[in-house]
């Protein structure tokens, strides 16, 4: 769930309340955004996508809330890991697309799984 | 929540929208391209919200050339799909997507392989949809984000006229749409389970449909479970493709890659915790895995766990109608309705016809939200075109949670819901289903759902989710119990054969009273085909 907002790097752009697809920010008073509704957040790490000041750090648990130091997330340089990783805005060159590979490795999987196991070097030795 | 002295939003149009995933953006488009005014409003925001864009589809693409590979992967599908597949529609489905995916080209830049071509069928989820609403937007059309329909409005003839809602970022302030039609693209349920990107889709179009008076379809094949590292919503199985399993203890699992795995990783959760070592992707992938899939990697990296040598436990999340396959019966190749003036697309629609009697996952489901859309956006225009003049009043149609049949008193939405997960999650009662298992279960939701229709009156977007959730269910359980017999998706423990009786389809409708019966049999399946593909 969506644990941290680091207040400082935040630009106040509005766009994580906006993309939210389970409405879980309110702007607040100095119009930076809250996190109002917490427990509505579906872990689904859109706002950290769109979150262009790398601003946002999403928790991979989505049943219980888990603590989080803004210190320790700060000095991780997780922030703005996954935008980077998807080649979003800026990194659009640096990170190329190749959700095309998935296919491949089904099939390699497929036709691993069909070799008798004596052939299988990768796992020879399992029960 | 927050009412609203706002006077109600009134706006027109010629064909409304309802969802902003996949299918919603592609009928958008297609009703746009047929010269219609259209508006679309999603419950979050078109763009993030849905599936899609949470996940990374892969769509199922077979050029035209040469024509036997696709005689060859739809005879495929028909088989797999244990006699509820039509190969017309399979055809269908592949040549709208292969038409129209390249079609978005301006607005994404597809992925391009070792080889140097360019590979239409697997997209990347948030950056297809962020495409999807910018070429949307790029025809003209309204989006209204944050903004759930509650409930269909309808003319005195009974055809659908357009929706009411709410806008959530505006004070809650209500809305209302006339339109010559309406597309229901709302998307599946996974009744509030884990899964990725599913908060929003909580079967409201199911609910709003059978209140119009449309039958739902299949809605027994709700019994598909994905797996994710536990306590995480990563339901992305590639990497899985190569895992070992082991328990509390340490013992290796024999949990083989492949279609029993699910059943087996149940079964094995069943007796205890189950543990999962990533060892064997092979390590080409590995040091390609976060830009294959940047969001799976990131999940183990925020854990501090190395998923190719430490352990981690894992866990099986419902995918309920969203990689399930039941929905709102499809009528005719326009995916009409039964009720004038309302067409269904994407996991809202039933895809039996396209997926049979397993999982569309994988590829088909994607196929399928970007053709049915485009069907049913093309359909709709033409239809409202020909509703242009005519002005009547319009009588909303909605139900439970809004309009209560006795005295309106409070309704706890929290618990209700942990009713709904109480019967569609566990292994025991959705997976594994008997006799016994799902009457109890009947009860429990029928008792829920008198409580919900008789008395939830606040028409919050909360309760009528609940309602949805509570219907969809309903449905569910009460097809599940009559399909005695065990064929695709759906397990039953007491009859764990295929019944030659059974091959069709089974309808499912009714708010108050639940009714289920078995559909005539489609002209494309024959009684003997069925037998030989069974
Ligand atoms: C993890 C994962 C991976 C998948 N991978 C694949 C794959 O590789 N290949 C494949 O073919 N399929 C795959 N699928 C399935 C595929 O993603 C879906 O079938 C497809 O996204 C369905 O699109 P849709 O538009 O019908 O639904 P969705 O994308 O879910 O969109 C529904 C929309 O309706 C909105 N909505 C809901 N209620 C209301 C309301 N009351 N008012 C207004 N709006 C509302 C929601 O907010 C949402 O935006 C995958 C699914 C998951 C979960």
């Amino acid at each position: 769930m969506i644990e941290l907002i680091v207040a400082e790097r935040c630009t106040d752009c509005g766009a994580c309340i906006e993309v939210c697809p389970a409405n879980v920010l309110d702007r607040g008073g100095d119009g930076l955004p809250i996190l109002a509704r917490v427990e509505d957040c579906q872990t689904c790490f859109m706002c950290e996508l769109y979150c262009r000041a790398d601003a946002i750090y999403v928790a991979p648990d989505c049943d219980r809330r888990v603590s989080v130091s803004r210190e320790d997330v700060l000095a991780s340089g997780r922030l703005g890991q996954y935008r980077k990783h998807s080649g979003w805005d800026e990194w659009a060159e640096q990170f190329p697309n190749e959700q095309w590979l998935m296919e491949t490795v089904f099939r390699r999987a497929g036709e691993a799984a069909a070799r008798p196991k004596a052939q299988q070097p990768d796992i020879a030795g399992r029960k | 929540m927050v009412s609203s002295s706002l006077e109600e939003l009134s706006i027109t149009a010629d064909v409304l929208i309802v969802g902003g995933g996949m299918a919603g953006a592609w009928a958008a488009v297609s009703a746009a391209q047929a010269g219609a005014r259209v508006v679309l409003a999603d419950k979050g925001y078109c763009g993030t919200s849905g599936v899609t864009a949470a996940a990374g589809p892969g769509h199922w693409w077979v050029p035209p050339d040469p024509p036997t590979a696709r005689d060859a992967v739809v005879a495929n599908r028909v088989a797999a799909g244990l006699g509820l597949g039509e190969a017309e529609w399979m055809y269908r489905i592949l040549d709208q997507t292969w038409r129209t995916l390249p079609t978005l080209a301006p607005s994404y830049k597809f992925g391009v392989d070792d080889e140097g071509r360019v590979n239409y069928r697997a997209v990347r989820g948030p950056e297809y949809m962020r495409a999807l609403r910018q070429h949307v937007l790029n025809h003209g059309v309204t989006i209204l984000d944050h903004s759930p329909v509650i409930e269909l409005l309808a003319r005195a003839d009974g055809s659908i006229g357009g929706a009411r809602g709410q806008r959530r970022q505006d004070g809650g302030r209500a809305y209302r749409i006339e339109a010559g039609a309406v597309v229901l693209a709302a998307g599946g349920t996974s009744f509030l389970s884990h899964l990725l990107g599913s908060r929003t889709n909580t079967g409201d179009g199911y609910l709003m449909a059978a209140e119009a008076g449309a039958e739902l379809s299949g809605m027994e094949f709700t019994a598909a479970y994905t797996i994710a590292p536990a306590h995480s919503t990563m339901t992305r199985s590639m990497a899985y493709a190569f895992a070992t399993y082991s328990d509390a203890d340490g013992n290796e699992l024999d949990l083989p890659f492949g279609p029993d795995q699910t059943v087996r990783l149940a079964r094995a959760l069943q007796r205890g915790p189950v543990y999962c070592l990533l060892d064997r992707l092979p390590d080409d992938i590995k040091v390609r895995l976060h830009t294959i899939s940047p969001n799976v990697p990131l999940v183990f990296d925020r854990w501090g766990v190395d998923p190719y040598r430490d352990r981690f436990e894992v866990t099986l999340h419902n995918d309920g109608t969203i990689r399930g396959i039941g929905g709102v019966r499809v009528h005719d190749l326009d995916c009409a309705t039964s009720v004038p003036g309302l067409f269904v697309a994407g996991d809202n629609a039933s895809r039996e016809k396209v997926a049979g009697a397993i999982s569309g996952g994988g590829n088909v489901n994607s196929a399928w939200a970007l053709s049915s859309g485009t069907f049913a956006g093309r359909a709709a225009a033409r239809v409202a075109r020909g509703t242009k003049a005519r002005l009547t009043e319009l009588r909303p149609l909605g139900r439970a949670g809004l309009r209560p049949r006795g005295l309106p008193k409070a309704v706890d939405v929290a618990s209700a819901r942990d009713v709904v997960r109480a019967q569609m999650h566990p292994f025991d009662k959705n997976l594994f289903r008997t006799e016994k298992g799902l009457t109890e279960s009947a009860r429990v939701l029928e008792d829920l759902w008198r409580e919900v229709a008789n008395h939830g009156q606040d028409g919050s977007i909360a309760l009528r989710e609940t309602a949805a959730l509570l219907a969809t269910a309903r449905w569910s359980v009460a097809t599940a119990a009559a399909r005695k017999e065990s064929r695709g998706l759906h397990r039953r423990e007491d009859y764990p054969a295929r019944d030659p009786q059974l091959a069709g389809r089974l309808l499912s409708s009714g708010l108050d009273q639940v009714r289920v019966a078995l559909d005539r049999p489609s002209a494309s399946v024959r009684p003997d085909q069925l037998e030989a593909v069974s």
